[in-house]
């Protein structure tokens, strides 16, 4: 075994509000700097290449896959994981939704669905079913049959319509 | 009163029919809170200080005898500590089998890096262990393998060939039989004969394997995490394996991104990390990725049968004699011949079958090996037979479900035992009103109506078509399952139990049960599951049998509890325990007036060990129960669909879908709605898109989630679920049967009987996956 000169580079990642200074190789990604150098282990990895969605959060807003970013270019930008949908220990609708709806099993594939979710609804919360389902289909769950995350969503949608004020 | 065994003549009382407090109702799960909040531990999420990441090298070509494996510029990489070949790990046997009866399998048993030959691609031949993840696949990747190329063996109906000198690829034929075949043939108004085949797809979690050892030398017990579904036999097993004592090996689960029954077993990896947490004396993590897990992780379902079945001239069954082809892959593995000898049990289904042959040819290939996959050796004989009866009524012109009626057994002909086994237990229907359950599924999907609705489509131009396929599954495989509950000190109720959990809800259920029985809130009951040093013994999460054996063993445990409760109070009290109840966690007149009452905090502290009542006694308010099971609970149920050709692109779009299901019991319906679902999820990925391809090599062509389909949301039609509770099971006292497999197991034959339909071509479809490809080629063929 021979020891290679250090390849790292600091970068600075914003997640959830948080400033992580950490360092990384430049090859490192997002998914894996969050989970292994940020310690936010609810980002989970189903394939790695970019087909189940899994790994999905927001950067800036929009949902993206954290196996295909690497961490470098997650810097400066906000990241947002499953870790800060609740706020101040209270779920957010989506998460309690998620509970009541019955919208997980294994719970693997739920927080890339909660982040997907709370993108659409963030973007749009009178979507169309059909826009909805299109939109959903870009992650995948192996347990549920999707009925269930649907009705969740709905659900969520409409409680987040009641709480806003017209 | 020590609350571990109980007393002579005693026997908990049943469930009571109808909904209870907690049991019967649509609760919601006590395991969710950490999960959407991202603060769940599956495998990959397990970590400790100074562990190293194990990479595994796969063979790269189907079949092939070792030259050499060159490891040298790899322990000379950055941060590579060890690296190991088959040669470093020759003491480690072979991966034993657990799950058959059948005979002279042991040879054909994987070792767990490949020994003179490679047989499959992914097979592992070489492991490196670094200090990062990243180091560790960049060494593994200089890793160089050289092979010889031998002759694969890709098609399990083809002559067998040499898997090793002395022993061929078939390795044992599954054979049973009874009645007179030859006379049924013999006597028989016709003869319909059929060859039918099903693809090889899997349960494919969307959370790989994983598995991370660690030696504690201080107190000399080998850990292992990231474990699933079996982990008391995999605990004695690996203990076994590498020479130490049960007790100092420990086995731990987490969360469990599915299981599906690929998930769980004992595979190399996992033995290969303990070895190396010994030997090495740091702790080991490997996490599978996803190219690794479709071509390492247990295939399945593959299977091609030649079916053919004789019958009188009202298209009642004489007799069925089938020879089939089960496409194993390169090696036995834990299961041995499970899911052929399932597959040969349960075929005949709800079916009153006169005599019965079946020959199941079990055929080793140069593929990944093969093993259960949810409602497994049922998906595919369900496919099988209902393609069967399907085409005995297109030749005598009954309507499908007439065909069905007339040869459904009966109610009144329950139980009903076939001279067959399966599992190793005798094949006895327990309960079961088939025809009745028919009838409610028609009457719910709008049958009748829908056939004119189709026929307008059709006249205009449509290509749609409905299908039917029915069911019996089976369930609560003993047999035995035991299962402690507590209360503690602050009157806190915990259920240490055998079984495992792989995402479906055990935790949940085994509370709804512990509730309904002691008199608690089920949401502040803990549930310990999956972990070998808090129970001794423990069969697991497989076969549908947690509800039925930890769930009957939980509703006796707590009604021992209660037992125990009431008559501490009573004594307290100065009344009779009979004139007692618990109410959330209180013991109070269980006429409702008023008096006074006893926690059961109070009760558990009373029974502590330093009380001086009770000396001479077994401290504590706990008791300990085992469920023990000959026989085996069958569920049953219909699945019906609607579907909908594109005359364009072949694409079939399933319109509207019903599963009807008899469970006997429903523990917790949102729950077994979810797994009847999800089940069918997996049964439409399994019959329109799923299947693990190979080229002419061997090499394997579905090796990511863009070749290998499973369905999304815009594949999953509108779906009704119907769950009966008309029979419920007699052999246990909750009359519950499993629910995890019903959704799966009808989908390939329902989907089949209607692109039949659609097409207006009775047999047109005899494999599955249906692809669009061929159903473009039969619309397009003359007619």
């Amino acid at each position: 075994m021979t020891e290679a000169p250090d390849a790292t580079l600091a970068v600075i990642l914003t997640v959830n509000g948080e400033r992580h200074a950490i360092r990384v190789e430049a090859r490192r990604t997002l998914a894996d700097a969050l989970r292994d150098n940020c310690g936010l282990t609810g980002t989970h990895l189903g394939c790695e290449h970019g087909v189940c969605g899994a790994c999905t959060v927001l950067m800036d807003g929009e949902p993206v896959r954290a196996c295909l970013l690497f961490a470098v270019q997650a810097q400066g930008r906000a990241i947002r994981t499953v870790e800060g949908l609740a706020e101040g220990g209270e779920l957010s609708p989506l998460q309690r939704a998620f509970i009541d709806n019955h919208a997980l099993q294994c719970g693997y594939c739920t927080p890339g669905f909660l982040m997907l979710g709370t993108a659409i609804l963030d973007r749009d919360p009178d979507i169309s079913d059909e826009a909805l389902v299109d939109a959903l289909s870009s992650n995948i769950c192996r347990c549920t049959g999707y009925a269930n995350i649907v009705k969740a969503v709905r659900a969520a949608a409409a409680e987040m319509r009641e709480k806003v004020p017209a | 009163m020590d609350g571990l065994s109980p007393r002579p003549g005693e026997d908990a009382p049943a469930l009571a029919a109808g909904p209870g407090r907690v049991v019967g109702r649509p609760v919601t799960r006590i395991e969710d809170l950490p999960l959407v909040r991202g603060e769940g531990l599956f495998a990959a999420d397990v970590n400790f200080p100074r562990q190293l990441h194990m990479r595994v090298v796969r063979a790269e070509i189907a079949h092939g005898r070792i030259v050499s494996v060159d490891a040298e510029a790899a322990r000379a990489m950055p941060g590579v500590v060890a690296v190991w070949t088959a040669a470093d790990v020759a003491d480690i046997p072979l991966i034993p089998f657990r799950a058959t009866k059948v005979r002279g399998l042991e040879p054909y048993c994987q070792p767990v890096l490949a020994r003179d030959r490679v047989r499959y691609v992914g097979e592992p031949v070489a492991v490196v262990f670094a200090d990062d993840a990243y180091r560790a696949e960049d060494a593994a990747e200089t890793v160089m393998v050289e092979l010889e190329e031998l002759p694969v063996v890709l098609d399990a109906a083809a002559p067998p060939g040499e898997f090793a000198p002395g022993h061929d690829t078939e390795p044992t034929v599954v054979r049973k039989e009874y009645g007179d075949i030859d006379a049924a043939f013999r006597s028989a108004h016709a003869v319909v004969e059929l060859e039918l085949s099903v693809g090889r797809h899997s349960g494919v979690p969307l959370e790989t394997r994983g598995a991370i050892a660690r030696y504690d030398a201080a107190h000399d017990v080998l850990e292992l995490h990231g474990t699933a579904k079996k982990q008391h036999w995999n605990r004695d097993e690996i203990a076994r394996l590498l020479g130490r004592p049960p007790q100092g090996v420990h086995l731990f689960e987490g969360h469990v991104g599915g299981g599906f029954g690929v998930r769980g077993e004992l595979y190399p990896e996992d033995l290969l990390v303990c070895a190396a947490a010994l030997r090495l004396r740091r702790p080991v993590k490997w996490i599978e990725d996803r190219r690794e897990h479709l071509v390492a992780t247990n295939h399945s379902r593959q299977q091609s049968h030649r079916i053919r079945a004789a019958v009188d001239a009202e298209g009642r069954l004489l007799g069925i004699d089938d020879a089939f082809f089960h496409d194993q892959g390169a090696y036995v593995r834990t299961h041995g011949a499970r899911v052929a000898d399932l597959a040969a049990g349960m075929l005949p289904g709800p079916y009153r079958l006169p005599a019965y042959r079946v020959a199941g040819h079990f055929r080793l290939t140069n593929k990944t090996p093969a093993a259960t996959y949810r409602a497994p050796g049922r998906y595919e004989t369900t496919f099988v037979r209902e393609r069967l009866m399907d085409a005995i009524a297109a030749r005598l012109g009954i309507d499908p479900v007439e065909i069905r009626r007339r040869n459904l057994v009966a109610a009144a002909e329950m139980p009903h035992a076939r001279p067959l086994d399966a599992l190793g237990t005798d094949v006895v229907l327990d309960s079961g009103d088939y025809e009745g359950l028919l009838d409610k599924a028609l009457a719910r999907f709008g049958w009748d109506a829908m056939q004119q609705e189709l026929a307008a489509r059709r006249a205009a131009g449509e290509c749609v078509g409905a299908g039917l396929a029915f069911f019996v599954e089976k369930s609560g495989l003993g047999p035995s399952d035991g299962v402690r509950v507590t209360v503690d000190a602050t009157g806190a109720v915990e259920v240490v139990s055998g079984a495992a959990s792989v995402g479906q809800g055990v935790e949940t259920a085994l509370a709804q049960i512990c509730a309904e029985a002691l008199g608690v809130d089920y949401s502040r009951i803990r549930v310990v599951r999956g972990r070998t040093d808090r129970i001794e013994f423990g069969n697991g999460a497989h076969a549908s049998r947690v509800t039925v054996m930890s769930g009957s063993a939980t509703w006796q445990a707590a009604l021992a509890v209660r037992e125990m409760a009431l008559e501490c109070a009573a004594q307290l009290l100065q009344l009779s325990p009979a004139e007692l109840t618990i109410r959330e966690g209180v013991v109070t007149r269980a006429d409702g007036l008023a008096g006074p009452s006893l926690t059961l905090a109070e009760i558990a502290r009373g029974r502590g060990p330093n009380s001086p009542a009770m000396r001479g006694q077994t401290p504590g308010l706990t008791a300990e129960r085992w469920f023990w099971s000959d026989h085996m609970a069958y569920p049953y149920g219909v699945h019906l669909a609607q579907i909908r050709i594109d005359a364009g692109t072949g694409g079939v779009t399933v319109e509207r879908y019903l599963v009807a299901n008899d469970i006997g019991r429903a523990i917790n319906p949102m729950l077994v709605e979810g797994q009847i679902v999800g089940g069918l999820a997996q049964g439409l990925g399994g019959a329109l898109l799923e299947e693990f391809r190979y080229d002419p090599s061997g090499q394997p062509l579905s090796t990511t989630l863009a070749d290998y389909l499973i369905p999304t949301i815009a594949e999953m039609p509108e779906v009704d679920v119907l769950i009966a509770e008309d029979a419920p099971s007699p052999l246990n006292p909750l009359g519950v049967k499993g629910a995890g497999e019903g959704g799966t197991n009808g989908a390939g034959a329902c989907i089949a009987s209607a692109v039949d339909d659609a097409l207006r071509r009775p047999g047109a479809i005899t494999s599955l996956p249906v692809l669009p490809a061929h159903l473009r080629a039969l619309l397009t063929e003359a007619p």
